[in-house]
């Protein structure tokens, strides 16, 4: 008789009298629950305000993003409402907080859903429950959503990407290396025809793509129509000139549906081999332009614009992983996933996660990297992750070690700001790259001789000598902010 | 103009024993090579003739440089390349593919436009050495 007051009440006419009951006497505290293959399982990290009981908080978070309202309803009666309930079932102490570390106590939350609280691909649906009223909820301080384990009968209810990253590959014809881009700068400002001129240099110079940044739309600088007519001619030119296909992603984000299609349509009729969207557009619209390019042939990109406003802040919001597992599950072909290296938060360890969650067939369970579960992707195609931000051709040794081969590197600033120009630049990143790539193959130790393989190329090319000179001490040694949190267990020796 | 399809167009064309170092990378992850050459290499040319079936079961890199040689010696004047294949579920498509052969002199493509309403221009890539008979293209 430790707490009696606190436990699931399972006496029918005493758990529906009426009033108000603690979440865990109302079912939402399944501390023996074992949950089932074909539950979600989502880990949150929750601040429970001062004296609130964690295991309290935990059921509650259950509670609220599945049946509960704040008090008894005679109604669930009308259902087999355990079935409905989310269950809390473990919970534990975050490594590093609470209790004799000066830090105020997290908790890491895992709470079981049935599948039946989910529409078939939907992640409309999916997000409004699992990250719905909850995150505003008052007796929690803050609350994460950390990592979702999705079950493979609910990841079999969606496409996925349109194209994938190998048959992106074999779209493009280029293989064994990662694909280079850049995003146009100045971002906003440059006319149509001055725009497509930065595209045709950076393409005829040796980059695979060219990008519209994320707010490019259809300002009074440069009309959308304007924008896509000019760049496709700059994608032609340069496919002529190299022997190579090239791409320009069209970004296609608008204030409507109605105006995403046309210009989607446009695009195609251009000839273009690949689309971009914002995040900002919102799941609904993500999964209708995914159709859209599914079937019309056409890769898509994902611009992540917004996502920091709520994935960066270690006590509350969602983390990038589980935004990343919902794009691969929404469709979309390339996803910007972090540098490590570059100018935006990114923990390496912690982004190396996020590309395993966009590339992996099965992404094994792997704490260090943030990663809480196992997760079968069921033959869903993968997505290619993007590393934009702040990089240059002299980290490239570091970049292909993190990230390996299917990755598009975006060097805007490092092909664009380079002193010979923007077709210098482009040669520079492709020749790094290319050495780079070589030298791993031979069986080099690139992250300790990468810097020598650089310098080697250098030798007979000028432009990644001036690349390699202009940047050489340019890095962004900040502490990251998202970090994983986990307690190193001792292995036998 | 150095057309510049492939892993490493970048870089100085690859000795033999470079290739045979990317032969032997492939070949220790499990991967199958093939030899193919063209003398069409416009951007959409997928399918370059084979020199031979994919090489599933060779497991010696000598004698897949000893392929690509006997390719060169057939088609000294064309584009060859090796490609590697991995059959992983999941992948089941080339891992690395890169240019060891190219003919002497690299014409190039040009571009042609057609100009329809609205601005739309419908674009053709044309090779320039395309234009002569297969087989006679790089004499």
């Amino acid at each position: 008789m430790n707490k009696p007051v606190d436990e699931m009440i399972r006496d029918t006419k005493e758990r529906y009298k009426g009033g108000v009951l603690k979440y865990k006497q109302m079912g939402y505290w399944r501390p023996d629950y074992e949950p089932k293959d074909t539950d979600v399982i989502c880990v949150f990290r929750i601040t429970p305000q001062e004296g609130v009981d964690p295991d309290e908080a935990a059921a509650a978070v259950a509670g609220e993003s599945s049946t509960a309202t704040w008090t008894v309803v005679w109604t669930d009666l009308l259902t087999a409402h355990e079935s409905y309930q989310a269950k809390a079932y473990r919970v534990d102490v975050v490594p590093g907080t609470g209790a004799g570390t000066g830090k105020e106590a997290q908790y890491f939350a895992y709470i079981a859903y049935d599948i039946i609280l989910f529409e078939e691909g939907s992640i409309a649906n999916m997000t409004a429950s699992l990250i719905g009223n909850v995150f505003s909820f008052k007796p929690l301080k803050a609350a994460r959503l950390e990592d979702i384990r999705i079950p493979a009968a609910y990841v079999k209810t969606f496409k996925g990407p349109p194209t994938g990253i190998v048959v992106e590959r074999e779209r493009l014809d280029k293989y064994g290396r990662p694909l280079l881009g850049a995003t146009m700068k100045p971002k906003l400002g440059l006319s149509g025809k001055n725009y497509g001129r930065v595209v045709y240099e950076a393409l005829t110079g040796g980059l695979d793509f060219t990008k519209d940044d994320e707010n490019i739309n259809s300002q009074p600088f440069m009309h959308w129509r304007d924008r896509f007519l000019f760049c496709m001619e700059a994608v032609n030119k340069s496919q002529a000139n190299t022997g190579e296909i090239k791409g320009h992603y069209l970004n296609v984000t608008a204030a409507t549906m109605e105006d995403m299609y046309e210009r989607a349509e446009f695009a195609k009729e251009m000839g273009s081999n690949i689309l971009m969207i914002d995040l900002v557009i919102g799941w609904s619209a993500i999964q209708s332009m995914s159709n859209w390019c599914r079937r019309n042939d056409m890769i898509l990109h994902m611009h992540r614009a917004g996502h920091g406003t709520y994935t960066r802040q270690k006590n509350h919001g969602v983390s990038f992983r589980v935004i990343a597992k919902w794009l691969r599950l929404a469709g979309v072909d390339h996803l910007h996933a972090g540098t490590a290296v570059g100018k935006l938060e990114g923990d390496p360890m912690t982004v190396q996660g996020y590309y395993n969650v966009c590339r992996d067939t099965y992404t094994k369970t792997d704490l260090s990297r943030g990663l809480f579960f196992d997760q079968d992707w069921v033959d869903l195609r993968k997505v290619m992750p993007v590393a934009s931000g702040g990089i240059h051709a002299g980290q490239m040794h570091q970049l292909l070690t993190l990230f390996g081969d299917d990755v598009v590197l975006q060097f805007g600033g490092g092909t664009i700001g380079h002193p010979a120009g923007i077709q210098a630049g482009a040669i520079a990143n492709r020749v790094a790259l290319e050495a780079m790539v070589k030298a791993r193959n031979e069986g080099r130790d690139i992250a300790n001789e990468g810097p020598d393989v650089l310098n080697a190329a250098a030798k007979w090319c000028k432009p990644l000598a001036l690349a390699l000179d202009t940047w050489k001490d340019v890095s962004f040694n900040y502490t990251s902010t998202d970090t994983p949190d986990f307690a190193v267990t001792a292995t036998a020796s | 103009m150095r057309i510049t399809q492939g892993t490493f167009s970048f870089l100085p064309d690859l000795t033999d024993d470079e290739i045979r170092a990317q032969v032997d990378y492939a070949l220790g992850r499990g991967w199958a090579l093939s030899v193919e050459y063209s003398d069409d290499p416009h951007p959409r040319n997928v399918y370059w003739e084979m020199w031979g079936l994919p090489m599933f079961t060779v497991k010696d890199g000598a004698a897949v440089l000893f392929e690509v040689n006997a390719c060169r010696k057939a088609f000294p004047n064309h584009y060859i390349k090796v490609n590697a294949f991995d059959n992983t579920r999941g992948v089941e498509s080339m891992c690395l593919s890169f240019i060891v052969n190219r003919p002497k002199e690299e014409p190039g493509f040009g571009l042609q436009r057609q100009e329809a309403a609205g601005r739309m221009v419908r674009y053709t890539t044309q090779g320039y050495a395309a234009m002569r008979p297969a087989g006679s293209r790089y004499e």
